[in-house]
């Protein structure tokens, strides 16, 4: 569904909505994945991505959105610097991810690090600044940073569902959207949850402690 | 949103309002808003837009590979008696100013896109300061493009990598034709004309840009689109109505863009990118954005 402020937005630093505003708000996400700014990171650029996103700043929002600048943040300018400054060790790769066909033009893969936490996400920039994240840890997923969402990786066990739908619930956060998926029958389950309402790092910690939970966190959305 | 422009201008008309009215309501109970919060959100892109003008004027800003920047001042200062009218003058500096701050990462509204982002801001603020109109009604117009923004989003794409141009400058000039044909006193059917007067004109624009970057010539061609805007509302005010209907010239937008050879979106495989002196400066200059 179309909105009028997907259509007068995002407000945002040039020059390109795909290139420069969607890259940083795929930095943001792989961001979140980690709970804060990586101490290191190697983006892998893909395709259009590759070909023209320095031009387009497209580093520059990478890293700017792995240390928490949003698309309308004038620093993302002078993000390489600034990572530089604050301890952030990043490095690209131009790559190609798969055959063009099957792969978006403008997607990235981000393996960020921070402290003894290592994640590996891919997502590809839509176009007028939509994201789509589309694997995590090499779990398919598919989500748009336009709920906060929480991600999760759980031992297969029975009830985990029901169970965390309650502590969501019992804290008034409504379910827009959730969806599991498994690398084989009893191996660990990838949880992604998309919900209305901006869960507290609490209600995180809450889901984190549950015993065949392995890892939890909270993405903020990145839409306006 | 509404997937039909006829579908907005019946209820508009039925219910004796503005398209900014039913667009401000379509869009209030499908993200469970207030009318009051998204006019808030809508007034603030109205603020980053007018913010942009400002800056882009000053004429200091260069392109990350120096390819544009200073023509916005360069014909707002210009002291020559204005060729067809000073809003019409006026209107090209503002459009400019818009695409120099995007070029040298500043910040815009994507409105649609940020390749596309000169039109609007230029035509809506252009002709509500040279008529004394006020921000209430510049944030009505913003819905009412935002609503002709949807539905293009719906029937063709707002990409250039996907339609050409004509998705996103063009797209931009419907979307700024119409809004502003509503808001100088225009019905919600002479609105529409304005959105498909506007969009014919921009039908089968290429993407070409050099290098592949957001500048060259995109910066000229969010001012062309503006001026054919600026056309098309001049047309719809006069009562001149359009036989093809708008959501029809949409649709023959995406068409066009479908069938698009995709050299020509985005790719700077053709157009003006493939020139001789095109591929030339972006050979240039992609070498200086590496070094800088």
């Amino acid at each position: 569904m179309v909105s009028l402020l997907d259509i007068i937005g995002p407000v945002m630093v040039g020059p390109s909505s795909s290139h420069t505003a969607g890259a940083c708000r795929l930095g943001l996400l792989a961001r979140g994945l980690v709970g804060g700014t990586p101490d290191r990171a190697l983006v892998e650029l893909h395709g259009s991505f590759a070909r023209t996103g320095e031009g387009h700043g497209t580093d520059k929002a990478i890293v700017g959105g792995l240390m928490g600048f949003r698309p309308d943040d004038e620093r993302i300018r002078t993000a390489l610097e600034i990572a530089e400054r604050e301890g952030l060790a990043y490095r690209f790769e131009k790559t190609s991810l798969d055959d063009e066909h099957e792969i978006h033009p403008n997607t990235v893969r981000l393996t960020v690090e921070r402290g003894d936490r290592r994640s590996v996400m891919q997502g590809s920039s839509l176009g007028a600044g939509r994201v789509l994240v589309s694997e995590i840890d090499g779990f398919p997923v598919e989500f748009t940073g336009n709920h906060d969402t929480i991600v999760l990786v759980a031992e297969d066990v029975k009830g985990s569902i029901a169970r965390i739908a309650s502590i969501l619930s019992d804290r008034s956060i409504n379910i827009a959207t959730l969806r599991l998926s498994r690398q084989h029958r009893g191996g660990d389950a990838f949880m992604v949850i998309e919900v209305d309402d901006p869960p507290t790092e609490a209600v995180r910690d809450e889901i984190r402690a549950l015993p065949w939970v392995k890892w939890a966190f909270r993405l903020d959305k990145v839409s306006a | 949103m509404y997937k039909t422009l006829a579908d907005a201008v019946r209820d508009a008309e039925a219910r004796g309002v503005r398209l900014a009215d039913v667009a401000l309501d379509a869009e209030s109970r499908d993200q469970g808003r207030t009318v009051a919060d998204i006019r808030h959100a809508l007034g603030r892109a109205l603020a980053v837009m007018r913010g942009a003008i400002e800056r882009g004027l000053v004429g200091d800003l260069m392109s990350n590979s120096g390819l544009v920047g200073g023509d916005a001042h360069r014909i707002a200062g210009n002291t020559a008696a204005p060729v067809a009218g000073a809003p019409f003058r006026d209107v090209l500096g503002r459009a400019l100013a818009v695409q120099e701050v995007n070029a040298a990462m500043g910040v815009i509204v994507a409105a649609p896109t940020a390749g596309g982002a000169g039109v609007l801001p230029a035509v809506l603020t252009g002709l509500a300061d040279a008529r004394g109109i006020g921000d209430d009604a510049l944030i009505d117009a913003l819905a009412t493009a935002g609503l002709i923004g949807a539905v293009v989003a719906e029937r063709a794409s707002l990409s250039g990598a996907e339609g050409g141009c004509q998705a996103e400058t063009g797209a931009a000039a419907g979307m700024a034709a119409g809004a502003a044909t509503e808001m100088l006193g225009g019905t919600p059917t002479q609105a529409m004309h304005a959105v498909a007067l506007a969009q014919q004109g921009t039908l089968g624009l290429v993407c070409d840009p050099l290098g592949g970057l957001v500048e060259l010539p995109c910066v000229f061609r969010n001012a062309t689109g503006a001026a054919i805007a600026l056309a098309a509302i001049e047309m719809a005010l006069a009562g001149i109505t359009f036989a093809i209907p708008a959501d029809e010239v949409i649709d023959t937008m995406g068409d066009i863009g479908r069938e698009m050879d995709v050299r020509y979106r985005e790719t700077a495989g053709g157009g003006l990118a493939a020139t001789p002196t095109g591929r030339r400066l972006a050979r240039e200059r992609l070498v200086q954005i590496k070094r800088s």
